[in-house]
């Protein structure tokens, strides 16, 4: 965890996942904080709090992350977490029908009750559970048979990039697919938030900063191709 | 030896009475009517219905045959598991015969390699006559045994079981163990795995289920819903016969399989065990699930959800939480002398160490705060708290349990905020605890005042802070109070000395007392609420050593607080082991020595370590706590 010494500016983000319980919220965390995925990981009690830096050619962004549970009991709480939150990653699961359903709840109690300012993203999660993960490097095997029903060969998913991909642009949201477990496309998803999060708001350290309204979106950067899984090890931009 | 530590009325044996049924030297004419055996008051219960005829005649006898002892000798030389919890003295094996084979309730200890408890050699000494006030040495005074044809006979038994001590076990019953906690898989009709899933699930050692009173599966700590559901129907079909009949049904046994029922409102909690606890310990066991439900949920939002449709299926409010639950079942399964005790383990540290500590607390403490603990290596290390609230030994039990046996808090040094319903605190209500197990230094990377996030020892070697409140909205400033302690404990050297405590482990009892016979122990204060104990090393590391130490803690605690029991010592010889119960006003001591011990340095090894331990009391507990 080498630090890099160049001062560059900083400023702290308040960032905030949302999302149907077992869709891999924490597994997204766990793999941007320490690049790190468990197989069972067990599901998150309240909400846990972290913090992970991420530099930018010209800044750095340290995010501080709730990771929220999803289960509905715990729903009254979420408010104290997207409150002033900067960015959102809305996940779903997208082996899972219903995690979409969820997923546009939550973008649209964002949309109504959070910081006008938001910068959401909805991510679809588990993409090593589906064909286009990567035809060599798919490691997915055991989770593939379980779902082995659904499709010719062992593609559980069931929700198409197309209709995300969709419903995101309607919404003006930033969209990835995902897999915690391979690691594809989780810096990104990071990094693309920073990116977006106006520089306006981005004077105060801590705090309730974003009071800009800045709804401009870097469409572009969300529009990633999906290229399969990559080493991780390689990372641009985070520290991690 | 010194005799001054007696101030408990501990009283005085002078006369030891033996039998030994296996090698048939039975001393006749000195023989009183026998006390059952300790777990013989559980064992005993009888079918079905506690208030089952069986049963109550048993339970007299048992009753007044120990009412006139305080101390019961047992030894097994046979060394056959779960020696104590045998249901197998002369007297109460003979009431037993009388009843019909059906409603005999056999032995958990019937070793699978045939041997039968009945035929156990037993020896028991017996004390009929108590007067005055003696310490336990001079309770268990060689001199005063050397006179007693029993106390040569014991010697030479215990000698004699000596010889055995290298071949160990071929105890059968906990063959399983090391599998208890492995999962099945599911059932799979069209691999046809059926049989072997069942296998699986029949040779677990212990089960937890909870269903609805309606019948709603809720939870099974083994195997999943298709293999579990039928079992379920059967277990809600006869508790509810029997609440139908007004005498509701709080256990019963199969073989050596001991059920045993509580009923909470809708919630109907069954646990079964082939362990040999008692009763009592089940239904505290099964007792602490409902509290985890209720720590989860709230009583009134559980009420509420059964009044509105008596149908619910309460698995998806509990949804996420089953890990608390199942973790919570492991550590009974293990055996914990937390859980066993009702008790909590502190860290030691210098009487002025805790004051410091609790000082910086109490300074940091913010407006919001109700509770602020400071945790490490699973220990308590310091509590502060207003002066209305203690803190309830059941709810900490549940905290404990989510922050070091489940693994579903962040611990690698990111922080949490959790809902949690502290029942024994207030059952109707949320608190919000926040968590933050602080990295160690080493692989502690502090980036603004933030620790960085990565992990590598386990939980249970941690520091922890947690910080409680009743209003949701006091993160931030809690956090502020942490980080403020943090630093303020790192600059007084306190965090220094919490982690060499940690680090440094539970002494072993010949730490403590060069030369100690004790191999392990547990000793609780009663007005405190806490346990202490030596390590587990090197007698006891494996869980399979583990589980057999606690299930004879088990039994001489069943044995101290069996209905009606006025037993103060206990003292057991097996192949094994020799342990001794001691249960006082103050106290309670429980200790196991190498099967070769004699009473006299049993009972000076025990003497001395309590007299270490009242010399130590500021040290071992926390006593009084800070309040504000
Ligand atoms: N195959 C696969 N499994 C995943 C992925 N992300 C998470 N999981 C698994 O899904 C389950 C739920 O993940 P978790 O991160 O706890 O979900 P959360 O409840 O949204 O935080 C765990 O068993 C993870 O191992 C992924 O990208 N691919
Ligand atoms: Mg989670």
């Amino acid at each position: 965890m080498a630090e890099a010494a160049a001062p560059r500016p900083s400023s702290s983000v308040k960032l905030v996942l949302l999302g149907e319980a077992a869709v891999g919220k924490s597994s997204l965390v766990l793999r941007f904080v320490n690049n790190d995925f468990q197989e069972n990981k067990e599901p998150t009690i309240g909400a846990a709090f972290l913090t992970q830096k991420c530099n930018l050619p010209t800044r750095t962004i340290k995010f501080e992350i709730w990771d929220t549970a999803g289960q509905e009991r715990f729903a009254s709480l979420a408010p104290m977490y997207y409150r002033n939150a900067q960015s959102a990653l809305v996940v779903y699961d997208l082996t899972k029908p219903t995690s979409l359903v969820k997923a546009k709840h939550w973008v649209a109690e964002l949309q109504r009750q959070a910081s006008p300012g938001i910068v959401i993203a909805l991510v679809g999660n588990k993409l090593d559970l589906t064909n286009e993960a990567g035809d060599s490097t798919n490691t997915s095997g055991e989770d593939g048979d379980a779902d082995a029903a659904e499709g010719d060969d062992g593609d559980a998913r069931k929700i198409s990039t197309a209709e995300a991909k969709e419903y995101a642009e309607e919404e003006g949201l930033l969209f990835f697919e995902t897999s915690a477990k391979l690691g594809t496309n989780v810096t990104e998803v990071f990094t693309a938030i920073a990116n977006a999060i106006p520089e306006t708001s981005l004077k105060g350290t801590r705090g309730p900063g974003s009071t800009q309204a800045n709804a401009s979106r870097s469409e572009d950067q969300s529009r990633v191709s999906l290229t399969g899984p990559r080493d991780n090890a390689s990372k641009e931009g985070c520290a991690c | 030896m010194p005799s001054d530590s007696s101030g408990d009325p501990l009283r005085r044996t002078n006369q030891l009475n033996v039998e030994n049924g296996a090698s048939g030297n039975t001393i006749e004419e000195q023989r009183p009517p026998l006390p059952p055996r300790p777990s013989l008051l559980q064992t005993g219960n009888g079918p079905a219905s506690p208030h089952s005829p069986s049963k109550s005649a048993l339970q007299a006898k048992a009753t007044t045959a120990i009412s006139s002892l305080d101390i019961q000798t047992l030894s097994f030389p046979d060394g056959s598991r779960g020696t104590f919890s045998a249901p197998t003295s002369g007297s109460v094996s003979e009431s037993l015969s009388e009843l019909p084979e059906g409603q005999r309730t056999p032995s958990r200890n019937v070793n699978r390699n045939g041997s039968d408890l009945n035929d156990d050699a037993s020896l028991m000494s017996i004390a009929p006559t108590l007067r005055g006030n003696g310490d336990l040495a001079s309770f268990l005074d060689d001199e005063l045994n050397t006179q007693s044809p029993a106390w040569r006979l014991l010697n030479s038994q215990t000698e004699a079981a000596n010889l055995f001590e290298a071949a160990e076990f071929e105890d059968t019953s906990l063959i399983d163990f090391d599998h208890e906690f492995d999962e099945i898989e599911a059932v799979d009709s069209q691999r046809g795995n059926e049989e072997e899933v069942l296998r699986k699930w029949k040779s677990k050692l212990k089960h937890y289920l909870i269903l609805s009173s309606a019948g709603k599966p809720i939870y099974s700590r083994h195997g999943d819903q298709n293999l579990v559901n039928g079992y379920i129907g059967i277990v809600q079909t006869i508790i509810s016969f029997f609440e139908g009949a007004k005498d509701p049904l709080l256990g019963f046994a199969a073989g050596e399989t001991r059920f045993v029922v509580v009923t909470e409102g809708p919630l109907y909690f069954v646990a079964i065990s082939k362990l040999g606890e008692s009763d009592a310990q089940l239904r505290s066991q099964l007792e602490a699930l409902y509290m985890q439900i209720l720590s989860t949920l709230t009583l009134p939002a559980l009420k509420q959800l059964f009044s509105n449709r008596p149908n619910t299926d309460l698995r998806r409010p509990l949804g996420g939480t089953e890990t608390l639950l199942s973790s919570l079942a492991d550590t009974f399964t293990k055996g914990s002398a937390s859980a066993l005790l009702s008790a909590l383990e502190c860290l030691k540290i210098r009487k002025s160490q805790r004051y410091t500590i609790d000082s910086t607390l109490l300074k940091a403490r913010t407006e919001k705060l109700l509770y602020g603990l400071i945790v490490a290596g699973g220990r308590l290390v310091s509590v502060i708290r207003p002066k209305r609230h203690s803190l309830h030994p059941s709810d900490l039990q549940l905290i404990f349990n989510m922050l070091f046996e489940a693994k579903s808090i962040e611990t690698g040094g990111g922080e949490n905020w959790i809902p949690i319903c502290l029942p024994g605190f207030n059952s109707s209500g949320y608190l919000y605890m926040y968590v933050s197990f602080l990295a160690s230094q080493e692989e502690c990377e502090v980036t603004d005042g933030r620790p960085s996030t990565a992990s590598s020892t386990s939980p249970q070697d941690k520091v922890a802070v947690l910080l409680i409140s009743a209003d949701k909205e006091s993160f931030y400033e809690l956090q502020k109070m942490r980080d403020d302690v943090v630093s303020q404990l790192e600059k007084n050297g306190s965090m220094d000395i919490i982690k060499t405590a940690v680090r440094g482990g539970r002494p072993s009892t010949t730490d403590i007392i060069p030369g100690s016979q004790l191999r392990h122990y547990l000793y609780k204060s009663r007005s405190n609420v806490q346990f202490t104990m030596p390590s587990f090393a090197p007698y006891f590391c494996s869980p399979i050593a583990r589980r057999r130490l606690m299930s004879l803690y088990h039994n001489l605690h069943a044995s101290a607080h069996a209905k009606h029991s006025h037993l103060k010592v206990i003292h057991c010889v097996s192949r094994d082991y020799v342990s001794l119960g001691w249960a006082s006003p103050q106290f309670e001591f429980y200790c196991v020595a190498g099967p070769s011990t004699t009473r006299a340095s049993l009972a000076k090894s025990a003497n001395d370590i309590i007299q270490w331990i009242k010399r130590e009391e500021q040290r071992v507990f926390i006593i009084g706590g800070a309040v504000f």
